[in-house]
């Protein structure tokens, strides 16, 4: 279970604080996905990194009862100088996960073949984002966190991380956020809104369409 | 399926020794590569540096007539500057380059400095005891009189250098002011930071001044373990586990205010 109490955030502008999240309660349960929705600028990718634990709440609570992922695909974090293999062993030692074993399958999926033993400097943006993703898969997560479904490599490799990600994994929960509504209709449970800093939760991802689609007007 | 529970004291502390851990092997082959001699560098590197000053400090006779051994004199003083010195100025500028980093939850603007600071202390502790054996070995210095007070001198530097590369670190990050003058605050230091002199040379007057600085007291401490009875050396231990104290609480308290602001971005 995951569960947000009261959670607040304001960044700092030069316009004074910007309340981005006024009291977001939100509970995820094993194996649940689900959609957030929100124009843009809503908050949903605060709301994401601050349940990931990339940032900090200004005030409220957060309980990972699940192991939960990074933000998905995240390829930010690479050090160009060391080589793809490096990198994914640093993943493993933060994580705790063994990198001998995460190894063949990084090699495998990606398909950066004797690439992975370069530097990841001198890589693609593609083969940064295969990479990405690979090593996403390659540690054990029980929640994964998508922001915007990712579109890595071309339509084959697209449909090998969708099959990966929502076939293999499908006994996982999901946090999806996504402008394409076919996306989280095909593979959410239900949806949440977020509006003026608040989720209002739906049991039914139509409904929450509803809502979504009149606040748009 | 594998939970990470991070409830209990002991359980994040394994964690952040992972992390710190993870951040360390990183650390080192981003620094030094894998070509020719790679990591050896860490501690390599002080090693011609001290060597060079104990060279030095020989040719020019910079113990001034007071028939300390200039060898030794050299090498335990330039020794402890190189661990402050480096491990402090690696601290500057150690968020910005690894700020991506922070997207795992476990990895804290804390485990940077932790991380830096370990690789410095380490890399200054073995090229010290390496110069030393050496020197030892060629005949060049006798072995340390009181091996015990060294050593204890020797790692109340090691903490004297996190607690201000906390600060430091913490300031750089605030404001890239700090991370450009660290280096030239440095230099400006040397002179008095206590590496080139003992406080028994020092006229009289100025002594009781000089007993102020963390540093000096760590070479005294240091250099009295090495030398025994044969110099006179002014040191207060309490006085430097203080100071050591409030530079690290107060690191600290600055750092988890950095935190905040660097994980709002």
């Amino acid at each position: 279970m995951i569960s947000l109490r009261d959670v607040t955030k304001s960044y700092t502008t030069r316009h004074g604080r910007h309340q981005v999240l006024r009291g977001v309660n939100l509970h995820i349960r094993p194996g649940e996905k689900v959609g957030i929705l929100g124009r843009n600028g809503a908050g949903k990718s605060t709301l994401i990194r601050i349940i990931s634990g990339a940032e900090l709440p200004d005030a409220g609570s957060i309980h990972r009862g699940l192991a939960v992922s990074w933000p998905l695909a995240f390829a930010g974090a690479f050090q160009g100088s060391l080589t793809g293999l490096d990198n994914l062993r640093f993943v493993c030692r933060v994580y705790g996960a063994d990198h001998r074993k995460a190894t063949p399958f990084v090699e495998e999926f990606s398909e950066l073949g004797k690439f992975l033993r370069e530097p990841v400097k001198t890589y693609s943006s593609g083969m940064r984002a295969r990479l990405a993703f690979a090593m996403s898969m390659a540690i054990e997560f029980d929640c994964f966190l998508i922001d915007e479904i990712i579109a890595v490599g071309d339509s084959r490799f697209h449909a090998k991380c969708e099959h990966e990600l929502f076939e293999r994994r499908k006994d996982r929960a999901m946090i999806i956020v996504s402008h394409e509504a076919s996306r989280i209709r095909q593979h959410c449970d239900r949806a949440c809104v977020l509006s003026d800093g608040v989720i209002h939760e739906f049991d039914d991802v139509e409904q929450a369409y509803q809502l979504h689609d009149a606040s748009m007007q | 399926m594998t939970t990470y529970q991070t409830s209990s004291l002991a359980a994040s502390l394994r964690i952040q020794a992972r992390v710190i851990w993870a951040l360390v092997l990183r650390e080192i082959i981003t620094r030094y590569g894998r070509h020719n001699i790679g990591f050896l560098w860490l501690f390599v590197e002080p090693m011609l540096f001290t060597t060079g000053i104990a060279a030095l400090w020989t040719a020019i006779h910079a113990t001034h007539g007071s028939g300390v051994p200039i060898v030794p004199f050299a090498i335990t003083g330039y020794a402890g500057v190189l661990l402050w010195r480096n491990g402090v100025g690696r601290c500057a500028d150690a968020v910005e380059p690894n700020k991506a980093l922070l997207f795992h939850r476990n990895v804290r603007v804390l485990d940077f400095f932790f991380a830096r600071l370990l690789l410095e202390i380490v890399g200054a502790t073995a090229s010290f005891l390496l110069i030393a054996s050496g020197a030892i070995f060629l005949g060049l210095m006798k072995f340390p009189a009181d091996l015990g007070q060294m050593l204890a001198g020797w790692m109340l530097l090691a903490w004297y250098a996190l607690g201000l590369g906390l600060v430091v670190g913490a300031l750089s990050e605030r404001s890239e002011l700090m991370d450009r003058i660290w280096h030239p605050i440095t230099y400006l230091y040397f002179p008095f930071s206590g590496a080139g002199y003992m406080v028994s040379w020092l006229p009289l007057k100025w002594q009781k001044y000089a007993e102020y600085l963390p540093t000096v007291n760590l070479n005294e401490m240091i250099r009295g373990g090495y030398f025994g009875g044969a110099v006179e050396v002014h040191f207060d231990v309490f006085y430097l586990i203080k100071a050591n104290l409030i530079l690290t609480l107060l690191g600290l308290a600055m750092v988890a205010d950095v935190s905040r602001r660097v994980e709002g971005e």
